[in-house]
């Protein structure tokens, strides 16, 4: 019997958010994104969207809040929130820099981007997943392809796209991040 | 002279032509719509008597509409195969989660002329007895969100959406569903799991034909965005009117991604065969050639799932003239860009989006980033393909990063040919190992060449340590 090892304990995906607080107009807001659907389990990519939109990332008392408002198990909300990689689990910068990592980008030039942007603010460019700076203020992601390849390389910054983007343009995009 | 033929397009990136429904209606919006609404019901021989409904998508069917998505499956059958006897109500889906690598056109059509969209959505939802539909836009598209859920605002102001359409008394939802950022969700079944709040892993066929068990285990339809607007169109013109444009079993027109290394990447509209793949990436209308003093080294047909093209390679058609069928040989450049002849080359047309790939560039290190596409976007339900995905993009890696094997290039294919036939839920099996199949069979050269020199090196740094 000695010899056997305990299970190590899967680590938690989610941080702990103590004051997560859903205010009234949201939670208005909220029910009427529900209403759109005739099961309410539907809405939980919706939710999980406006929370993220809101507080930057997805705690564990977000995925619980959900799954109470939808009625569902935590686990049906966690499994969704860990499967998309649009949810983040950790806060990430005030600049959330996307640069398009797929092939008409790739040729376009979007690693010398995305290497430049590492250097710059002192990330890894061979890491996985998306990197803040120590700061906090920027994060840096390779993404894959954000269909407009046409006018590649393309990158998102925060919620907008920007379009052929050169060494100049991409100075000049994160040169607005303040 | 090859020439732009622009249905979907026409009014788009027109000056002086905005996204809201003044501008809309303006251009003559919503016009087909209210011609939709008012078909009569028509006396057929055995004294029954066939609805509106009915004949849109009896039109639709004799359009020969093949789907815009990237199977390319014929839409008026696609309606014919939902269950109109079970009771339940039916849901329509306008599947825009254009990720397939290359595509762009359906962000053109949803950011620059959204009612369009609308107009075809409600149309198509009126001929299938759709009371609810959802539009699933993919994460990435926030600004594409917002402006749909405004034109949705819009048109049901002006009475186009929501109760008693026009005053016909028919009545219909739309709603804007965001993905978030999974490849997956562009798959019909994979889109609706999503939909219903989970993970997007396909659903298996049979018996899961969203036809018949679809959203909510009700009948269901998914169409492409660029599908949609069609049936506006065809409505407009009439099925055999419609269907005299573009070639035989290929008809209409068809919106073409054009990206990679090309002088003027973008996406242009064509009558479905009348213009060639050479043309399309050459010809000033289009693509306006390689840039200077480069040479084509392989084109990607379809979007990146589909079996890459070698520049020089030529194919044995089957053509129909005058009555026989002759077989004729066919350079890559002369390919007519449609679906049958692409599929008779042993690619397909896929998504339409046409990836350009000069001497400039690595093929293997091409191939290495479509593949590390698919290991990241595999969905992990079935062993082969999460398992084969990955294995091929870590293979490739080594390959690229100086870790090479000469053996590396059979060792791809092994991988590739175990994971598509029959052996996953879904397409994704095909979509990930086409690409390396083709890759390593057409340019097997430069793999084995890659690997060796690796081997090589290796080689001579363990002798120098000794």
């Amino acid at each position: 019997m000695s010899d056997l090892q305990p299970f190590e304990a899967v680590p938690n995906p989610l941080i702990a958010q103590p004051d997560f607080k859903v205010p009234a107009e949201m939670d208005a807001a909220i029910d009427e994104l529900i209403s759109h659907y005739p099961k309410k389990r539907s809405a939980t990519l919706m939710l999980l969207h406006a929370i993220q939109e809101r507080y930057g990332f997805i705690s564990e008392e977000a995925v619980n809040w959900v799954a109470k408002k939808l009625e569902l198990q935590p686990i049906n909300v966690l499994e969704v929130a860990t499967f998309y990689p649009m949810f983040k689990h950790r806060p990430v910068g005030r600049w959330h820099l996307k640069v398009c990592r797929t092939l008409s980008c790739a040729l376009a030039g979007s690693y010398q981007i995305h290497q430049g942007y590492c250097k710059k603010f002192g990330l890894d460019p061979h890491a996985h997943g998306a990197q803040t700076s120590k700061d906090g203020q920027v994060t840096v992601e390779f993404v894959e392809c954000l269909a407009a390849c046409g006018s590649a390389p393309v990158l998102m910054c925060n919620e907008t796209l920007h379009e052929n983007v050169s060494e100049a343009k991409a100075n000049e995009i994160v040169g607005g991040c303040k | 002279m090859p020439q732009e033929h622009r249905l979907i397009l026409k009014n788009i990136d027109q000056p002086g032509y905005t996204p809201d429904i003044e501008c809309y209606l303006k251009h003559g919006g919503y016009e087909v719509l209210k011609k939709a609404l008012a078909i009569q019901p028509k006396d057929l021989p055995e004294g029954k008597k066939q609805s509106g409904p009915e004949q849109i998508r009896d039109d639709v069917k004799l359009s020969g509409l093949r789907g815009r998505g990237g199977a390319g499956f014929s839409a008026g059958l696609k309606w014919s195969f939902v269950d109109r006897r079970s009771g339940k109500p039916i849901y329509l889906i306008c599947n825009a989660d254009e990720s397939e690598p290359g595509t762009f056109k359906d962000r053109q059509i949803i950011h620059k002329d959204p009612h369009q969209l609308i107009e075809g959505m409600v149309i198509s939802c009126y001929a299938n007895d759709v009371k609810l539909a959802y539009i699933y836009i993919r994460g990435e598209m926030p600004e594409g969100a917002r402006i749909l859920n405004q034109a949705i605002a819009e048109a049901k102001a002006k009475g186009f959406l929501g109760k008693n359409i026009c005053g016909s008394g028919y009545e219909l939802e739309i709603h804007v569903h965001r993905g978030a950022g999974a490849y997956i969700c562009g798959e019909e079944t994979g889109l609706i799991e999503s939909l219903e709040g989970k993970r997007p892993y396909p659903r298996i066929k049979p018996p899961y034909f969203p036809a018949v068990l679809g959203l909510y285990l009700c009948p269901t339809i998914v169409n492409n965005v660029e599908t949609l607007c069609h049936v506006k169109h065809i409505v407009a013109m009439g099925g055999a009117e419609y269907a005299k444009l573009g070639t035989p079993n290929n008809t209409g027109t068809r919106i073409v991604s054009l990206s990679g290394q090309v002088k003027k990447p973008g996406y242009y509209e064509i009558e479905v065969g009348k213009a060639t793949l050479g043309e399309l990436i050459n010809d000033p209308a289009f693509g306006g050639g390689l840039r200077d003093g480069r040479q084509l080294k392989a084109i990607i047909p379809g979007g990146s799932s589909s079996k890459v093209l070698k520049a020089g390679e030529r194919f044995k058609l089957k053509r129909k003239a005058e009555g026989k069928e002759v077989e004729q040989e066919v350079g890559v450049l002369d390919l007519p860009y449609d679906f049958d002849s692409l599929a008779a080359a042993g690619t397909m047309s896929g998504s339409s989006a046409i990836i350009v790939i000069d001497d400039s560039t690595d093929i293997v290190e091409a191939l290495a980033n479509l593949s590390e596409f698919y290991a990241h976007e595999s969905c992990g339900q079935c062993t082969p393909c999460r398992e084969g995905s990955l294995w091929m993009s870590k293979t490739l890696h080594r390959l690229t990063h100086g870790g090479g094997r000469a053996g590396d290039a059979d060792y791809l294919v092994k991988i590739a040919d175990n994971i598509p036939g029959g052996r996953t839920i879904c397409a994704f099996g095909e979509a990930c190992s086409w690409p390396v199949q083709s890759f390593v069979a057409k340019f097997k050269d430069d793999f084995v060449a890659k690997g060796k020199a690796d081997e090589e090196k290796r080689a001579k740094e363990s002798a120098a340590k000794h």
